[in-house]
């Protein structure tokens, strides 16, 4: 059994968001990168679980990103991880990385390649699908379980109002969200473990741009909050009904 | 040339985003001076020439019963082999469960740019030029989509559905190649007679403040008199207070509904990244400090057991509920 984790960096939840040079580049020097919270907590560490249920499982780690990626990658392999793979390359569009992820793939020949369900910074929820189509694999997005059975995967996926369960044989591309995993926290000997787990660095391959980022913009900020004194519930209602007119 | 919708049809119902995503793509079409058509897979379970009446001309349908489930990979071949025989030059989703599972693999297959989580119309005075959120609601990005088929998937709850009332579509039987899925569905898990909540209109969320699972009846009972889906914070649902698919926030569902109470949340950063995009926010929490309150357009500082009660009582008055 062989499992490729996508692992993106991105900015800490509580960062705060802002743009420079004129609104087009997000301002990340003050900012704390973390793992993507969907690829650690769910694709990573289900596939950390199963390599537990099966020793002679290998998990690979892939990655997009230069040089300050790597504290990064390092901590997805402190968490568990056999080999990491750094593709040197920096790009923001969804084509481009899933380009590169799918060649590393294509000659890992991997049964397994684990996503998480978006990034929290460009909530894309576009990479498992291309690196899918890439490789010609089947795709399952949005999945809570992930069971293997012989040499097939047992997946549980949200659909809209619930969830249904599907049966597909490996190789198969799978974007995890909540309910695939319990959270963990790297221990040392992890991290200890990770200094010496091969982190090779491969150059990307040539692939397109298909689309690019012309400006950010932040929101309107909120006229802020009308309060209604707490004995008074019959003005609220009045409000929500007549100036908001939501109900 | 065309611009081509994809119609969410395939359990049991059009859904509301596929609907908001037809009236978006009616409206791209006409801006761009082409038709609009639309593509649907499986067995119709309504009437696809009555959506018409949101201006689409013509839906392609492929009618086999096996594309009643979604295969990722075999809903992108098909959509595919639509999309380069009709001459669509913009292909639109939903970018919900069906629209996040396919639009990603047709831009690879068609080599054509993908915008997802679009929130707004095609800008053309320069290129095309589509707006989406990004981190988490925080921000919008504009995106220059630089190929010559181009395909958007539109956030739920962010384009108006919009209807005429009439029209006929004209639906033409479209034969595929190969119908092989490779998923294969063994069971469906519904949860019967709610309001799904990534379609509700309104949404009434509980927190820990409600102390436990045995007070949630205030709650479902308000989301009842208002037609609402229930949810709930992370807390609560680690908790096992509620079902984990009511869980809204960073690392559960992401919403924006019309309207969204939360009641007894404090409003963590990792919360609001899953509702700031809901159009009115009220909150409910008897302390004053709760950042919830920072994010929220009405407010009321008190105590959710007073307050709520209360709340459902003058609602009813407006309702005209006995």
């Amino acid at each position: 059994m062989k499992i490729l984790v996508c692992i993106s960096k991105a900015p800490d939840t509580t960062t705060k968001i802002a743009f420079t040079d004129n609104n087009t580049k997000f301002a990340a020097d003050a900012v704390q990168w973390i793992i993507n919270p969907y690829d650690e907590w769910y694709a990573l560490v289900r596939a950390i679980e199963l390599k537990e249920k099966d020793a002679s499982a290998v998990i690979h780690l892939v990655t997009v990103g230069e040089a300050d990626a790597e504290p990064v990658i390092r901590k997805a392999l402190a968490l568990g991880g056999d080999e990491a793979i750094r593709i040197n390359a920096s790009s923001q569009d969804s084509y481009y990385i899933a380009s590169q992820i799918a060649e590393v793939a294509k000659q890992g020949a991997y049964d397994l390649i684990l996503t998480g369900k978006e990034t929290i910074d460009y909530n894309g929820s576009c990479i498992g699908g291309m690196v899918a189509e890439l490789l010609n694999l089947p795709y399952v997005s949005l999945a809570t379980k992930l069971l293997l059975n012989g040499s097939n995967a047992v997946i549980t996926r949200e659909i809209e109002g619930g969830e249904e369960v599907c049966d597909v044989a490996l190789p198969v591309l799978v974007s995890c969200q909540k309910g695939m995993a319990e959270a963990r926290i790297p221990n040392m000997r992890g991290i200890m473990a990770a200094r010496t787990r091969p982190l090779k660095v491969v150059e990307p391959v040539a692939a397109d741009n298909l689309t690019s980022i012309v400006s950010f913009e932040l929101p309107p900020a909120k006229a802020g909050v009308k309060l209604v004194p707490a004995d008074n519930p019959a003005e609220l209602v009045r409000l929500l009904h007549e100036e908001a007119k939501v109900f | 040339m065309s611009v081509l919708i994809f119609i969410d049809q395939s359990e049991g119902h059009i859904k509301k985003a596929s609907l908001e995503a037809l009236s978006y793509g009616v409206k791209v079409a006409e801006n761009l001076g082409v038709g609009a058509e639309g593509v649907a897979l499986g067995s119709a379970s309504e009437d696809l020439a009555a959506l018409g009446q949101y201006g689409v001309k013509k839906i392609y349908h492929v009618n086999k019963a096996t594309f009643n489930h979604l295969d990722a990979q075999a809903f992108t071949s098909v959509i595919a082999e639509v999309a380069q025989s009709s001459g669509a030059k913009v292909i639109i989703f939903s970018n919900n469960v069906d629209g996040k599972a396919i639009a990603p693999g047709l831009s690879v297959k068609l080599k054509a740019a993908l915008v997802s989580g679009a929130v707004a119309l095609p800008d053309t005075a320069n290129g095309f030029v589509v707006k989406k959120t990004v981190f988490s609601g925080k921000a919008f990005a504009n995106i220059s989509l630089n190929t010559d088929v181009k395909i958007i998937a539109l956030n739920p709850n962010s384009y108006p559905v919009s209807a005429t009332g009439s029209g006929t579509a004209e639906v033409v039987s479209f034969d595929v190649k190969t119908d092989a899925t490779k998923v294969k569905v063994t069971a469906v898990n519904k949860v019967e007679g709610e309001v799904p909540l990534s379609e509700a209109d309104i949404v009434v969320s509980g927190g820990r403040g409600l102390k436990g699972p045995e007070n949630w009846g205030m709650i479902e009972e308000l989301a009842k008199l208002l037609g609402a889906a229930t949810a709930c914070s992370r807390p609560v649902a680690d908790a096992h207070w509620r079902p984990h698919h009511e869980h809204v926030g960073q690392t559960g569902l992401a919403i924006a509904p019309n309207l969204y109470i939360a009641i007894g949340i404090s409003g963590a950063i990792q919360h609001l990244a899953g509702v700031n995009r809901s159009k009115t926010i009220v909150v409910i929490n008897k302390d004053p400090e709760a950042p919830f309150f920072k994010a929220a357009d009405y407010g009321i500082v008190g105590d959710a057991f007073g307050v709520v009660p209360k709340l459902i009582e003058e609602i009813k008055k407006v309702k005209g509920v006995a």
